[in-house]
């Protein structure tokens, strides 16, 4: 059986190291009711697979009650997630993750025809100086360097069959 | 107990090779647990690939040594910059640090690496009696069992991830979700593939632990990039005294054995080993209000009880096939890619890698008690790595490493998908480690459960009337019903304050 976690009061308090502002309700509600089309959209598939009875259960059976247990888990959460304060709200630099997410698709589209160096050089260069503001000194040394390891690990020991120019 | 394959085991770990993944994975781990962020489930993930080149026992040592390392590897910034490197070091922050700030780091960090090898080395003693009484008990183990445990263990790890239970369990449901794409088992129709050929033979293990783990956690923390840092202490006398180790060798002690109790139990694991050795030193000390200003039964306890749970969580895993925490899913997937399905037939089938693995983490524990005082200098350093520079270090190993898996675009794509995915829930609150462990084990939930069903001709009772699944299904409902009951009984206070 699983202990009850300690008490929060057996700990002395410390000082939190970063402050993150908690989302309101809209984003627990938005939550919620993705949550409940997700189950919805799984319970019409499921249907669609055919759901059997419980002495034949077919492909759909198992399907259908996940389905119905994430319609019932977002409802939940719609009625109750209101007062919850886990979740953190979206600030300004969530635009930075969308850059990293783009470069890494970026990355992803190219590497199978012009194999992975140049790509790896670009994406380490990206995230070094636009995302993480190193200087151009340490950006050169440090994207030149990653690529080079990885070459020498990938390519040269593992002799993983990965895309590469030379 | 037959301990000629113990003996043959330690044969396996003292092999060059193996001894070198041992050394290998021990200081990747320490490494890991000094920088904060990504903990040990995403670097496990993320190196993945790199043993898909290792032969089984090598691979399953060296993540081993990284989940093990870590737990100590964590202590050092808990200790000198007031900054846990991994969870299960949160509560040795309280008194660590204290220390240090006392002029006793070196104290702090030696008295936790004692407690570290005593600890671990406890629990392995234990798990080699223990582990094969569990493979042999659960060998008469049929599909009702299997899907009531399954059941028990995803209900566990929800119950005690981070935030709140609902959304863990939203968490969970997902990935039985995505479990579920791909052929079906017993019709060998398609399912939730959408007409793609990728998603036909079902969707990766480690894209989505690489993802969720590695990708999310740094998506997140770009997000949050002007983070403080703060200078390290100095640190000096590292080697701890006679009275320190006389004071804390009580807290080390029953460190060891809760360590070990609460390692076994799905849902426990390191964390809540720590935390509630912690808890259990502060309790019985006649002098409580010394905790938290620099006790050194506050951080012998912790950590010696996360080395202690880190060791015992793999019992579960090897000899059930069930994993108890998020970490030991991503070992579990580790298994499965090199051909190796754990379970109870793991120590009859291959007593090499059993034995191996189990008798390596003896050697994993000298190795960091070795190392790890000496070494406290050199990790100081890397702690000066700024976290711009180690994240697309990270990004592209794994990337690259997810091209790796099936020499696939496909699953750079998936990587980056599900690392979207993993920020998203960070950002909703929503635990990764029940979606992975629900999703490794959804397979074997919905095989067992339609096998029962079609060996108990569709009568649901047939789960209760079998003494095992009987009782696990009842721990179940105790434990789905407990926060309610719970809830109920705080009312009237609540409505008094």
């Amino acid at each position: 059986m699983s202990p009850a976690p300690p008490e929060p009061e057996a700990f002395p308090e410390t000082e939190t190291e970063t402050e993150t502002e908690t989302a309101g309700p809209l984003t627990n509600l938005l939550l919620a009711g993705t949550v409940v089309v997700l189950g919805a959209g799984t319970v019409a598939g499921a249907l669609s697979l055919g759901v059997g009875s419980a002495s034949r259960p077919a492909p759909g059976s198992w399907p259908f009650l996940i389905g119905c247990a994430l319609v019932v888990l977002g409802l939940a959460q719609a009625v109750t997630g209101r007062a919850t304060d886990d979740a953190e709200r979206f600030v300004p630099t969530s635009g930075l993750v969308a850059a990293g997410l783009v470069s890494m698709l970026g990355f992803a589209a190219v590497i199978g025809t012009i194999g992975f160096e140049l790509p790896s050089l670009a994406l380490m260069a990206f995230w070094l100086r636009v995302l993480g503001h190193e200087t151009w000194r340490s950006t050169a040394v440090i994207s030149l360097g990653t690529v080079l390891a990885l070459y020498l690990l990938f390519v040269a020991a593992l002799a993983v069959p990965i895309p590469h120019l030379f | 107990m037959d301990i000629g394959p113990v003996i043959d085991g330690f044969g396996v770990v003292l092999e060059p090779a193996n001894l070198l993944y041992c050394l290998i994975g021990v200081v990747i781990g320490m490494l890991v647990g000094v920088l904060p962020g990504l903990g040990p489930a995403a670097t496990i993930a993320i190196l993945l690939p790199v043993t898909f080149e290792i032969e089984a026992v090598g691979a399953v040592i060296m993540l081993a040594g990284i989940f093990y390392g870590a737990q100590y590897g964590g202590t050092i910034t808990s200790v000198l910059l007031k900054l846990p490197g991994e969870a299960s070091s949160v509560v040795t922050v309280f008194d660590g640090h204290a220390l240090a700030r006392q002029g006793r780091a070196g104290t702090a960090l030696g008295i936790a690496a004692v407690g570290s090898f005593v600890g671990g080395t406890v629990s392995v003693v234990a798990m080699s009696v223990l582990a094969p009484v569990v493979a042999g008990f659960a060998l008469d183990f049929g599909p009702p069992e299997y899907t009531a445990l399954a059941l028990l263990g995803i209900l566990l790890v929800s119950t005690v991830a981070g935030g709140g239970r609902l959304k863990a369990l939203i968490a969970a449901c997902l990935g039985l979700l995505l479990a579920v794409v791909g052929r079906d088992a017993f019709t060998g129709g398609e399912r939730f593939t959408f007409g793609s050929l990728d998603l036909a033979d079902g969707l990766d293990f480690v894209p989505i632990a690489m993802g969720l783990f590695g990708l999310g956690e740094i998506l997140h923390s770009l997000e949050q990039r002007h983070r403080a840092v703060h200078a390290p202490v100095a640190v000096h006398d590292v080697w701890p005294s006679r009275a320190d180790l006389r004071q804390s060798s009580g807290a080390i002690g029953r460190g060891s054995v809760l360590g070990f109790v609460l390692g076994i139990l799905p849902g426990g694991g390191a964390v809540m080993a720590s935390l509630a050795a912690y808890a259990l030193e502060k309790r019985r000390s006649p002098h409580p209000e010394r905790f938290g200003q620099g006790a050194v039964e506050g951080v012998a306890a912790p950590e010696t009880a996360n080395n202690a749970a880190a060791t015992s969580s793999f019992i579960p895993l090897l000899t059930l096939g069930i994993p108890a925490n998020a970490t030991m899913a991503v070992i579990f997937g580790a298994l499965l890619v090199q051909g190796v399905a754990p379970g109870p037939q793991l120590v009859e089938e291959n007593p090499e890698l059993f034995w191996g693995v189990v008798n390596s983490m003896y050697v994993g524990n000298v190795l960091l008690l070795i190392m790890s005082i000496p070494l406290v200098g050199l990790f100081v350093r890397v702690l000066r790595v700024r976290p711009a520079v180690l994240a697309p270090i990270t990004v592209l190993i794994t990337l690259v490493g997810a091209y790796t898996v099936n020499n696939s675009t496909f699953d750079i794509a998936l990587v980056v998908a599900f690392g979207a995915l993993g920020y998203l829930m960070k950002k909703l609150g929503l635990e990764p480690g029940p979606l992975v462990l629900a999703f490794v084990l959804g397979t074997l939930l919905e095989d067992s459960l339609r096998r029962s069903l079609l060996l108990f001709g569709g009568d649901p009772t047939g789960f209760v009337t079998r003494p095992i699944s009987g009782v696990l299904l009842a721990a179940f409902v105790v434990v789905a019903l407990l926060p309610l009951a719970r809830g109920r009984r705080r009312e009237p206070v609540d409505q008094v304050r």
